[in-house]
């Protein structure tokens, strides 16, 4: 199945794009996802900044079952204000 | 009214936003760039939101604050993009019957913006420019080469 995922802010720059659509297996995770992009963007393994996970923007845990075309965005540290 | 915009932001618009015949006080809050941060001179700041989600989590900062105190009305406009330095980022209002709630709402608003609202700056300063924000609450630093991209 395909979801889509949004990079923004540190994330959008070290992918070098602002999003992609992704094949992913039935019953992956957000976690699984986040693991799967970091081996198709490298730069991506690369932020250490703890991460917060969106997806159909509502905040969900790593643990969260994605479903077909679930739009997911990884949410690095905010800082508006 | 929550929204974010890439056009300069004016109090007044949030002020009148609020203004209301039930509403005693009117407190405000504008948070504006400043020149420097940890000993570094900040020449401007650009800011990226997650748009959609970002006015959403405003609307509930909104929400929230009707729940915990007695307010009329509250505004947030966020400015995303290149905000030179003394301009606003982000302007607050908010309406009571009485003062205190109305202060109180405003501290509680500006609070929670910077911890759940998916909106991002960037720190453009004299040499370089972070993200701010990490876990450690130091700004990540970019390498030349990311940056050009």
């Amino acid at each position: 199945m395909r979801v889509k995922v949004k990079f923004f802010a540190i994330l959008r720059e070290r992918a070098g794009t602002a999003g992609a659509a992704k094949e992913i297996k039935e019953g992956s995770t957000v976690k699984e996802l986040w693991e799967s992009l970091q081996r198709d963007y490298p730069q991506l393994a690369r932020v250490e900044a703890r991460l917060l996970y969106a997806v159909n923007l509502n905040y969900v845990n790593a643990g969260y079952v994605l479903k077909e075309d679930d739009e997911v965005v990884f949410v690095p540290p905010v800082s508006g204000g | 009214m929550f929204r974010v915009t890439p056009k300069p932001l004016k109090l007044k618009e949030a002020v009148a936003w609020v203004t209301d015949p039930e509403a005693g006080a009117i407190v405000t809050f504008v948070g504006t760039t400043r020149n420097h941060n940890e000993g570094r001179r900040v020449i401007a700041l650009d800011y990226e939101a997650y748009d959609e989600m970002a006015e959403k989590e405003l609307a509930w900062i909104g929400r929230e604050a009707k729940e915990r105190w007695k307010i009329t009305r509250m505004a947030i406009i966020h400015r995303i993009g290149h905000v030179p330095i003394t301009e606003p980022s982000v302007v607050i209002a908010v309406s009571a019957a009485h003062r205190q709630d109305a202060f109180e709402a405003c501290r509680f608003a500006i609070e929670e913006i910077k911890k759940s609202v998916p909106i991002w700056k960037k720190e453009i300063f004299e040499g370089g420019e972070v993200w701010i924000g990490t876990q450690s609450g130091q700004p990540f630093q970019m390498d030349r080469e990311v940056r050009r991209r």
